[in-house]
């Protein structure tokens, strides 16, 4: 393990979020990328044969051109470096669409974190703390900002026991692989955020990334939804439920709430 | 200290369904009427205009137009020996808060109750026999009859424009709706919604297995509609983004503008918003309201006296408001006496996935809130249920509610959740796969309740309500019985062994109840009505016995759940309780029982 350039990136990293953290409005970068003129009244793409609901030829994988909000502005350099590992190990890239932090996922956890929910203001935060059972569910003084900062700081120390010194982000892709098997499967303990909290608390950030409207910075190029051939939102159905049934409903553009302006 | 503001004849606690529909009845009688209202003001432009209105993150994932738990939650335990801890995050259930409250953002299923449902009790000793009844099920008729209601009832579909197919005009069958429904005056005001695919499977399947499917009755409106009080209903867009979300068309009947417009028409009703009521306040002997206290947005409060009050704080509300007031008696398990926070009861879910074949589409994002078939062949009474070893059924269903990718992204059973190969099963299964559910009945029992917590607080300092409920074996059953037909059924629409994996967030046979996934808001009880004030906390008027000039309404009035969804019996014993403050109380204040 003499390849992984950690200064490298570290380097890189700072760059980026010096650079660009100040430019970024999010919404309205990535809403000029599109003509919304052009895309409203969705193209329905005809059946072309039985399969063509989930095969994806002739659709590129969007290589996430859209300029969505840069920088970070929750996570530091060492949280960003892991949490863009750990979407590109859920998410990674094939040829049904671009790693996850290129599509904006690690960007969308961080705006997640640094909102008011990420922040637990919705949360009942008020003691006495106590364990109860898996049925009580949740209980702990930990937002989800926290569980995140601290979990990632926790699984980092493991990783640099494990691996060599390296942190997630800087171990090889099979060994990203076997950390994230591990910490879903519970086999890494850690000590202050209990490993399945954390675990749950990023997959489903970053499964909200992939998936959510492209308006919160994830998604890039609405990657997930032309993977899926979901339509995207805006769109009326009332006069098509019945012409489309059991035949494939595809649109050429899916519609996010950007392409409305 | 408190504000004393000028008196007023009615004051209504929350703009929900109950709350909108007494307000309406109310306003034209010339009465001073004031809604107090905890959340914020919302109408359906701007609110819930498209497209931001089908943003899934803010109203499916973070729960916009849901209660602000950091200010008030409920604590749960399983049973009473155990120490009941915050539901600090949404769980099970999600209350509503804004104008419109949960009204705003349902789905839109909407039922009349069968006749069995409205005498469990009866209806189960007279098949059979009182031995069938546990000793802890605390079973009960409601003090009303469904012919008594069906006026109402009535009432409550022309208001929404309730899509649906009768099963049962005046005692005649008819083909295509429910041959189990109770007797009814009318056909729905509106035709059914227009089938997706996955209904037609179902339907299919169901009819070759020997059941009788129908279209779910609908509050989401098949087409253009003016209700009886001239308000226009738009024609559902099927877009989707129905369930947790307000509805840009108006085809999603909620009482923010079918009821608070006509009720704010009349100048002598006042809507006050940001305003979170405390506590109902007595006289020096218990026996009268005298008006209520309430805080506003700023932290101050207010003394708002009335001669009558009603409650239409959703159930966890009402009995809150119930026990921080003392009005009636607080249940206690132990000795099983007393009545407010007795008979709580919540409802099961669960079901089986369906993988269709390749050359089948789904086309999950063509749906609505309350879209889909149905059949009660094992719900209520409709089958021998004696036999099958419990009491009360459960309703089973397919349809399309959402295909947002941000909750429905489905993989078959098996195939990984993430990295390589993941995107592959998915984009498999999105098209491709779907579910039959069922919704269970839910019986109500001396261990089930609601009362106040010893530990936790709100954000005002009072003790937050505490939740003790379990599944009991009768509901066991019925989960187990359920989950077993819906397989059966999943196998004859996909034509395969269905898997036995049960959907995230349903129930596994056998399990605790867990507070934890999102199942239904269909909590009831705890502030019951009936004829027995020792049984009940509210007459049949859902009148208070101990304190008359305060009404309770809403799914806490029932005694117990059935295998369908609550606000069919809501809106109408509303519309039941505004007829009797109008016509009966008004005229002469006092106990009208
Ligand atoms: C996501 C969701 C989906 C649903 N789907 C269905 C369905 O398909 N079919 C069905 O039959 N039912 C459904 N329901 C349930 C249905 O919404 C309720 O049965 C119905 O709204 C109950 O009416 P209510 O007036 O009792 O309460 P609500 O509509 O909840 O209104 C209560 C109001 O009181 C206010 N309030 C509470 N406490 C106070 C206080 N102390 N001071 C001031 N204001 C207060 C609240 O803010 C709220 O606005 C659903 C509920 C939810 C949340
Ligand atoms: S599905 Fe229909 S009723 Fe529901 S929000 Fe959309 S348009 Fe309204």
């Amino acid at each position: 393990m003499t390849d992984h350039k950690l200064t490298d990136r570290r380097t890189l990293l700072k760059f980026a979020g010096l650079g660009m953290g100040a430019a970024a409005v999010p919404g309205t970068l990535g809403a000029q990328q599109t003509d919304p003129v052009a895309q409203t009244g969705a193209n329905p793409v005809p059946p072309s044969g039985g399969h063509a609901g989930h095969a994806m030829a002739g659709r590129t994988p969007a290589p996430a051109t859209d300029a969505a909000p840069a920088g970070y502005m929750f996570l530091d350099t060492e949280e960003a470096a892991f949490v863009e590992a750990f979407v590109d190990t859920l998410i990674p890239a094939d040829e049904l669409s671009a790693k996850g932090s290129e599509l904006g996922v690690a960007t969308f956890i961080d705006r997640q974190l640094y909102s008011a929910w990420g922040q637990g203001r919705t949360m009942y935060l008020q003691g006495p703390f106590v364990e109860g059972t898996p049925e009580q569910g949740y209980q702990s003084a930990l937002t989800p900002a926290d569980i995140v900062r601290l979990g990632i700081a926790e699984a980092n120390a493991v990783v640099r026991n494990t691996y060599a010194d390296n942190s997630f982000d800087t171990v090889t892709d099979a060994e990203r692989v076997a950390i994230v098997t591990a910490l879903e499967a519970d086999k890494i303990a850690l000590e202050v955020v209990p490993t399945p909290v954390f675990f749950r608390m990023l997959f489903q950030l970053a499964m909200d990334g992939f998936f959510a409207d492209p308006l919160y910075g994830g998604n890039k190029g609405k990657a997930s939804w032309k993977l899926l051939g979901y339509p995207g939102v805006g769109e009326m159905y009332s006069d098509k439920i019945a012409e489309w049934r059991n035949k494939p409903f595809r649109v050429e553009e899916p519609m996010s709430i950007q392409d409305f302006g | 200290m408190a504000v004393k503001l000028p008196p007023v004849d009615v004051v209504i606690v929350g703009s929900g369904w109950t709350g909108g529909i007494v307000a309406k009845e109310l306003a034209p009688t010339g009465l001073k009427v004031v809604m107090l209202e905890r959340g914020r003001f919302q109408d359906t432009s701007p609110d819930f205009a498209a497209p931001q209105s089908h943003d899934a993150l803010k109203y499916s994932r973070r729960l916009e137009l849901a209660q602000d738990l950091s200010k008030e939650t409920v604590t749960f335990r399983n049973d009473a020996s155990q120490t009941a801890l915050p539901m600090r995050q949404y769980g099970f259930f999600i209350p509503g808060t804004n104008v419109g409250g949960s009204g705003a953002h349902w789905s839109g299923l909407t039922w009349r109750w069968s006749e069995w449902e409205h005498r469990m009790l009866s209806g189960t000793v007279e098949k059979y026999g009182r031995s069938i009844i546990p000793s802890d099920m605390h079973l009960q008729d409601w003090p009303i009859a469904y012919k008594d209601i069906e006026p109402y009832y009535d009432r409550f579909e022309k208001v929404c424009g309730i899509s649906g197919k009768a099963g049962n005009l005046r005692g005649k069958i008819q083909p295509g709706g429910n041959p189990f429904e109770a007797p009814r005056r009318n056909e729905f005001p509106l035709p059914p919604m227009t089938a997706a695919q996955s209904m037609v499977m179902f339907e299919a399947a169901t009819k070759n297995l020997g059941y009788n499917p129908f279209p779910i009755p609908t509050a989401n409106c098949s087409g253009d509609y003016v209700n009886p009080d001239g308000v226009a209903l738009g024609q559902c867009h099927y877009c989707g983004h129905c369930t947790n979300y307000g509805c840009e068309a108006n085809a999603k009947a909620s009482p923010h503008f079918t009821m608070i417009p006509l009720a704010r028409k009349n100048r002598n009703f006042e809507l006050r918003t940001n305003s979170m009521v405390m506590k109902v306040n007595l006289d020096s002997e218990g026996k009268r309201a005298t008006g209520v206290t309430y805080v506003d947005a700023r932290g101050r409060e207010y003394e708002q006296p009335a001669d009558l009050v009603v409650l239409g704080a959703f159930v966890t509300g009402n009995v809150q408001l119930m026990l921080y007031s003392g009005i009636g008696k607080p249940y206690d398990a132990q000795s099983n006496t007393g009545v407010v926070g007795r008979n709580y009861a919540f409802q099961s879910l669960g079901g089986a996935r369906v993988e269709v074949p390749r050359d089948t589409f789904i086309n999950p994002f063509m749906g609505s809130g309350a879209l889909g078939t149905w059949i009660d062949d094992w719900n209520g009474d409709n089958f021998d249920f004696g036999k099958a070893g419990y009491i009360a059924g459960g309703g089973i269903s397919a349809g399309q509610n959402s295909g947002d990718p941000l909750n429905y992204h489905p993989t078959g059973p098996g195939q990984p959740r993430w990295g390589a190969g993941w995107k592959k099963a998915m984009a498999d299964g999105y098209q491709h796969s779907t579910g039959v559910g069922f919704q269970g009945a839910v019986m109500s029992y001396r261990q089930n309740f609601l009362d106040l917590d010893p530990t936790y607080r709100d954000a005002w300092g009072r003790p937050l309500l505490r939740v003790t409920f379990d599944w009991q074996a009768n509901e066991q059953k019925i989960i187990a019985a359920n989950t077993a037909i819906c397989q059966q059924i999943a196998a004859e629409m996909s034509g395969k062994k269905a898997s036995a994996t049960p959907a995230p967030g349903r129930l596994i046979p056998g399990r605790r109840f867990s507070s934890v996934p999102y199942q239904t808001s269909h909590n009831t009880g705890g502030a019951v009505f009936g004829d027995d004030p020792r049984t009940s906390a509210v007459n049949k008027y859902c009148q208070s016995w101990d304190v008359p000039n305060v009404f309770v309404l809403g799914a806490s009035a029932l005694p117990q759940n059935a295998g369908r969804n609550p606000t069919g019996p809501v809106g109408a014993l509303a519309f039941w309780a505004a007829d009797a403050i109008t016509n009966r109380y008004l005229k002469r204040p006092g106990r009208l029982v």
